[in-house]
């Protein structure tokens, strides 16, 4: 790769990247995000491959990270010269003749467009690209713009702003956006306190989940002693249903990259670590590439950009644990110990990696830098609301329509998250609640929808931020189970060192199955607040501290919902197994008798044309019958 | 010198002295299981903990790591304290049933078992505080134990559970085990642990049976002195 020492330098890399991103000829990106992966792109982009190539066609094939929309992979995208970029949803491999002929032939047929994009910004760049020149073609002027989609309507996309759309191995793409650009900026022309400072006016807080302010912490490194410092990405992202900085990983590795170089500056250190977990393949496989491309470009190693500059990464792979993903637990396991916190009354950012001044960050914090350095912190700043400024990152899962990768500005009311950008709850049931901040988070209730999404907002609801998963729950959600499985989800990432974790996680957990199970007893909701509160102010770190947070909001918001279990035995969710029962509705079953063939325990009479029965001794509540049932004669309580 | 309250008293101390040994050396008691004044500390077993209020932030810390503050007020028994003291307690009685250092503790402090926690059958008097570790990996040097798993299932014990080849059989685990879960067996001739056997050796002068031989021998190839001049006991020297 050739060396890139200065600002020509750049911009030659990024004539490369542009003439690669936008081709001589018709272009066809897939996305190829593990969510893309999991839905069968990898099979799309080998039919187009195929095509391509029996057809003769003078086009280009590449692939790129996640575009958001996971609910319609496989995405695909058209770029041709001088026409609005144009993506297509849920594509197969069978689809493919089609959707070449149709590209051929210049006309929409059978696979109608989700959106076109016209033009668009390059936020880091501080440029528009321009698609589109003259009008819309003709069978164009029907499809909305992507920011007239509603799932793209209120996004903004500053740390996701490269992903889906520049081939993540590709860094003459990234340098084409804007990239490293702000690296040669703040090594040239800022000081190291002019970076923090800016840093500190952007008002950028740690993406990771508690919420610290950045430029702060960078400060506290930088003045700290110590010739040796090092800077960390946390990229150990284990909440259950998030996927954020995985996508970011994936997708536009670089931004990661070029603001862990922008910090390691900025605060005085050589060397930078990326922990990421293994279970993430194609991360890890993406960053591997993008280091070794950013080091044999000169952008890593010695004399960066041609200053005097010397920084380099190496990227340390965990083996999956929960608890890795807090500050002195991975800095452990990076020294090859086990993976357990320590007090932080002595600071990482002063005792930190071996020892030294260790300044860490997560992903979507150290991709939010190049922009900060670009725009400026007043720019940044003026995102969001004043104390959570900014954008962030959403993995929008759960009962939602639109499930996927979501980034909208601080302080958008949840409901628009849920209802614009998610398309509300699917098979037209209610919504119940969203649990943000995964396992140490907590439940925010339908009530609660106009609650703006900032740190501050959501830590007084008794939830958090988190890294930023948000589980979406319908009215079939039951509270407590649903507590139950985050609880028992700690107890098994529980690291097992300190005793209020360890042991008081594990006892609500009994009582919580106990709950579920029907052998609930009165004062088990008082006795789950008060050992709530020992266990936040006992436990050793952050992770045990926020442990009790589903439990204690499940109760503050759904108190009625753990009485009925406790005191009627019920389960108004009808979920919890030991508390429900089908039954068939005489009057409504025909007889059809495919419910009796489907139940897996043979539980179920009846003579053929004749109402059938469940014989409650035998049923195993599996819900099998229900799901079969064309006449809604089954129901369950 | 830093100066800071604790329990209403008005307390001088060095800086970088924990809240812990602060207290202790005015007369002021606070419980602990893990922290030994022989190994490095963890912070693992959450009694000391104590409140200390800086400003108006007032916030639970754990004694044995918290060094003094300037300033700083500390309560080491109000309700707040007392309510994590006695869940730790109360957990710690439901996984070592067995544990009379632990039931002795709890009936100091006032704290009855928690009938809705079942008691464990499995976790001896084992409270995980981890000294055992570290004063084999930080005083003898040899680092034979460690744990395994993580969580409730978290277990202390040589590496998959084998006879340790490394153990020298000088039993400091089970000397400074605060609850007595490690199980150690001297007769005369022998000693057992950790599943092996050691053959002890006795005393050159007055015959008495004083050390495992491979204490010794892991002494002398530490230190130097040869194996003749430690074949004689402490009393005889």
């Amino acid at each position: 790769m050739k060396k890139i020492s200065t600002l020509d330098d750049l911009k030659s890399a990024g004539d490369k990247g542009m003439k690669s991103l936008f081709p001589r000829g018709v272009k066809i990106v897939v996305g190829m995000a593990t969510s893309g992966i999991a839905s069968g792109a990898d099979k799309v982009y080998e039919a187009l491959q195929s095509a391509i190539k029996k057809r003769k066609l003078p086009f280009t094939l590449t692939k790129t990270g996640s575009m958001g929309m996971d609910f319609i992979e496989p995405l695909v995208e058209v770029i041709e010269k001088d026409k609005p970029r144009v993506a297509y949803g849920k594509m197969t491999a069978d689809k493919v003749p089609q959707l070449i002929g149709q590209i051929v032939k210049g006309a929409i047929d059978k696979i109608k467009p989700i959106y076109r994009v016209d033009e668009e910004d390059i936020i880091a760049k501080r440029e528009k690209k321009h698609y589109l020149t003259g009008i819309v073609p003709e069978y164009l002027q029907d499809i909305p713009t992507m920011y007239e989609v509603p799932f793209y309507k209120k996004q903004v996309k500053i740390a996701t702003r490269n992903c889906g759309i520049i081939d993540p191995e590709s860094i003459e793409e990234y340098i084409a956006r804007g990239g490293y650009l702000s690296l040669h900026k703040a090594l040239t022309a800022m000081s190291a306190e002019g970076i923090i400072e800016d840093v500190i006016k952007s008002g950028l807080r740690g993406r990771g989940g508690g919420g610290f302010p950045t430029g702060t912490k960078w400060q506290s490194c930088r003045r700290a002693h110590g010739d040796i410092k090092y800077v960390i990405c946390n990229g150990d992202e284990g909440d259950p249903g998030a996927y954020m900085d995985r996508s970011v990983m994936e997708g536009d590795p670089h931004s990661v990259i070029e603001g862990m170089i922008i910090g390691a500056y900025a605060v005085g250190a050589q060397e930078g670590y990326i922990y990421v977990r293994n279970e993430y393949p194609l991360a890890v496989a993406n960053l591997t590439k993008a280091i070794a491309d950013a080091r044999s470009s000169c952008l890593l190693g010695k004399n960066i950009l041609g200053t005097s500059f010397n920084f380099d990464i190496k990227i340390s792979k965990g083996a999956g644990a929960f608890v890795c993903g807090e500050s002195t637990a991975l800095m452990a396991s990076l020294e090859g110990k086990a993976g357990e916190p320590r007090a932080k009354y002595i600071h990482t950012v002063e005792h930190g990696l071996w020892d030294r001044p260790t300044n860490l960050n997560n992903v979507e914090t150290w991709a939010n830098v190049p922009v900060i350095i670009s725009r400026g912190g007043k720019w940044f700043s003026e995102i969001g609301v004043p104390h959570s400024t900014g954008t962030k990152v959403f993995s929008l899962v759960g009962k939602i329509n639109n499930i996927g990768l979501v980034e909208v500005p601080m302080g958008i009311p949840l409901k628009d998250i849920v209802y614009d950008i998610g398309g509300g709850i699917p098979g037209g049931k209610k919504f119940k609640a969203v649990q943000t901040g995964g396992p140490s988070g907590g439940c925010i209730p339908a009530t609660m929808m106009n609650l703006s999404v900032d740190f501050d907002a959501l830590w007084e609801a008794g939830s958090m931020m988190g890294s930023g998963g948000m589980i979406v729950m319908d009215e079939k959600t039951c509270m407590v189970d649903l507590a139950r499985y985050f609880i028992e989800f700690l107890v098994s990432e529980s690291c097992g060192k300190c005793t209020p974790c360890r042991e008081g996680v594990r006892r609500m957990n009994d009582i919580l199955h106990d709950i579920c199970a029907g052998k609930g007893k009165v004062g088990d909701v008082e006795m789950l607040e008060a050992m709530a509160i020992g266990i936040k102010d006992g436990s050793l770190c952050a992770l045990g501290g926020s442990a009790p947070n589903p439990v204690l909001s499940t109760i503050k918001y759904f108190r009625a919902e753990y009485d009925a279990h406790i005191k009627q035995k019920r389960c108004p969710a009808a979920v919890c197994r030991a508390l429900i029962k089908y039954e068939i509705s005489a009057k409504k079953c025909t007889g059809c008798t495919v419910c009796a063939k489907k139940c897996p325990s043979a539980c179920i009479s009846g003579v053929k044309k004749k109402a059938h029965k469940i014989d409650q001794t035998k049923c195993i509540k599996c819900g099998i019958c229900m799901e079969s049932c064309k006449f809604n004669a089954i129901t369950v309580k | 010198m830093v100066n800071f309250i604790i329990d209403g008293k008005k307390i001088k101390a060095e800086k970088g002295t924990m809240v812990l040994e602060a207290a202790r050396s005015n007369g002021i008691d606070i419980p602990t299981l893990c922290a030994h004044e022989s190994v490095s500390r963890s912070g693992a077993c959450r009694l000391c903990v104590v409140e200390a209020k800086k400003g108006k932030r007032a916030k639970i810390v754990t004694s044995c790591l918290y060094p003094v503050e300037e300033g700083i007020i500390i309560e080491t028994n109000n309700e707040r304290v007392m309510n994590v003291r006695r869940l730790v307690l109360q957990l710690l009685l439901a996984r070592c049933p067995e544990s009379d250092v632990i039931q002795d503790l709890a009936k100091q402090l006032g704290v009855d078992p928690q009938p809705r926690f079942t008691p464990d059958g499995d976790k001896g008097k084992c409270i995980l505080c981890r000294s055992c570790i570290r004063v084999c990996e930080e005083v003898v040097g040899v680092s034979a134990i460690g744990f395994s798993c993580r969580g409730a299932d978290k277990a202390i014990g040589t590496p998959f559970s084998e006879d340790s080849a490394v153990c020298i059989g000088c039993g400091a685990c089970a000397f400074i085990c605060p609850t007595g879960h490690i199980e150690m067996e001297t007769t005369e001739e022998t000693r057992k642990i950790w599943g092996r056997t050691f053959k002890m050796k006795s005393c050159a002068v007055c015959g008495r049976y004083f050390a495992p031989e491979d204490q010794l021998k892991y002494i002398s190839k530490k230190t130097g002195v040869p194996m003749k001049e430690l074949a004689v006991c402490t009393n005889c020297r």
